[in-house]
């Protein structure tokens, strides 16, 4: 079953999307709610290797529902620390809970100051609503 | 190109199931309401409604009918009964396919040709340009909505009687009258139902309200796929042959049609090409226009809902045709594997 819609509080996002729970020098990766609705049910989950160096509003991956392909851009730069196999095992995980066990990637940030250059959830919701 | 798109009748009804629209063959069309695989499960194990409206219709009427379609129609017609219907090409000059069709054969000299929506003007200029006298040619599309029933619980929902594959009748269905084609373009049983225009609503509802499940675009591409069924645009084209596609059985090659004696010359020679279905062998989702290694190309991909694995179909160089042969398939850059299976990918119970 797909989520709900929901944007939580605590993350930050960006506008292409995805989202970050920054955790001290790391951070968890994912798509949001919007993003995998506009998907439809995701079938597929191309991540970056452990360990690869991915790069701030780059493409660290992809993903795909049976219509359409699409980018994952990367909000902060940082290494790979950990790949989601539970993601790569059944895609749909991301429909069904976006924020939690559909998270994407967990990374080791190069540059933490790059956080506040990531949207709020007031400022995400104005990038929702101009869509 | 103009910028409105078409509506079908069913417009309102897709809107008001909360489907999602989008643009195709110049049409707005619900290219799912629930969700593809949802929607695509339901056809493999109840029934689905689809609007398929925006395929044309092309009459052909007259007592020299039949004469004008056999030169320009790979099949032989003269083979087909009223009440009966036919799978089949209309080809050109050097044995490509202007259109894929199925021919119903309403009486003797009168013929109704159902062609793909993006197709639809090109064939009926095709066919009325070679016009004879004693056979009259008209788009009637506009006149009539189309709605495809498919699954294998479709025929019992609808109330209908059984009947042979390739065989119409007429049918009232909850007070509107149809035709009703034992036809399809997702390898269940089922049926491809006309209706006049203004009964289409009527005629949706009925169908929604004996639990068939609305199908949008996008369940439609994987159930063919998954069927192993070509689509005009993608698979073939006026630039490939029924030979090289696989659909020689669609052509008569001892009667006279249009690029038959291409089509006699490739079937002679053996084709340098042709079009195979796929299984990716590692996790990749194989898409339209991806290179295959040696050669070939990807005309159709997706993820198959009912194998769960990526499912294409492509050419290849015919020495790389044999079911078994592995492909590599460039997907944005990495090589994936594949291997060439014999089609359908998907067959129906029974």
């Amino acid at each position: 079953m797909a989520a709900a819609e929901s944007y939580p509080e605590d993350l930050k996002y960006n506008d292409e999307h995805d989202w970050a729970r920054i955790d001290g020098g790391e951070a968890v990766l994912g798509i949001t709610w919007f993003a995998a609705d506009s998907l439809g049910e995701l079938v597929h989950f191309e991540p970056p290797a452990a360990g690869a160096a991915i790069v701030k509003d780059e493409s660290y991956g992809e993903v795909e529902s049976v219509k359409a392909v699409s980018d994952l851009i990367a909000p902060l730069s940082g290494e790979v620390l950990e790949v989601n196999q539970r993601v790569v095992d059944a895609p749909e995980t991301v429909n069904e809970d976006p924020y939690g066990d559909g998270w994407l990637i967990r990374i080791r940030l190069s540059d933490p100051s790059e956080v506040d250059a990531l949207l709020d959830l007031a400022a995400y919701k104005q990038v929702l609503v101009e869509q | 190109m103009a910028d409105t798109l078409l509506r079908t009748p069913l417009h309102d009804r897709h809107v008001a199931l909360g489907a999602r629209m989008v643009p195709f063959a110049g049409w707005e069309m619900p290219v799912q309401y629930e969700g593809v695989i949802p929607e695509h499960r339901a056809v493999r194990h109840d029934a689905g409604v689809f609007d398929v409206s925006p395929m044309g219709e092309i009459e052909v009427e007259g007592p020299r009918a039949l004469e004008l379609l056999q030169g320009l129609i790979s099949s032989d017609l003269a083979k087909v009964e009223p009440g009966h219907a036919r799978y089949t090409l209309l080809t050109n000059d050097e044995g490509g396919i202007v259109d894929d069709l199925i021919a119903y054969r309403l009486d003797e000299f009168r013929w109704l040709l159902v062609v793909n929506a993006s197709n639809k003007d090109t064939d009926h200029a095709w066919i009325k340009e070679r016009e004879i006298s004693g056979s009259d040619v008209r788009d009637v599309s506009l006149e009539y909505a189309l709605l495809a029933v498919q699954g294998p619980r479709a025929i019992a929902r609808l109330g209908l009687p059984e009947a042979p594959r390739n065989t119409f009748a007429e049918e009232t269905i909850d007070g509107v009258q149809t035709m009703v084609n034992r036809t399809g373009y997702t390898g269940e049983d089922g049926c491809e139902i006309l209706c006049m225009a203004e009964d289409a609503e009527r005629l949706w509802d009925a169908i929604v309200a004996r639990g068939v499940t609305p199908c949008g675009l996008g369940a439609r591409d994987t159930l063919r796929l998954e069927a192993g069924l070509a689509l005009h645009g993608n698979d073939i084209s006026p630039d490939t042959d029924a030979i090289s596609a696989g659909l020689g059985w669609t052509c008569a090659l001892d009667k006279q049609f249009t690029g038959v004696e291409e089509l006699r010359r490739i079937k002679g020679e053996g084709a340098a090409r042709k079009l195979v279905a796929f299984v990716m062998e590692e996790r990749a989702i194989p898409r339209h226009g991806m290179a295959i290694d040696g050669g070939g190309e990807v005309t159709s991909g997706t993820h198959s809902p009912t194998l769960d694995v990526g499912i294409g179909m492509g050419y290849v160089p015919s020495g790389s045709a044999d079911v078994g042969t592995e492909l590599s398939i460039d997907v944005r850059g990495n090589a994936r594997r594949a291997r060439v299976v014999k089609k359908p990918f998907y067959t129906r119970e029974g």
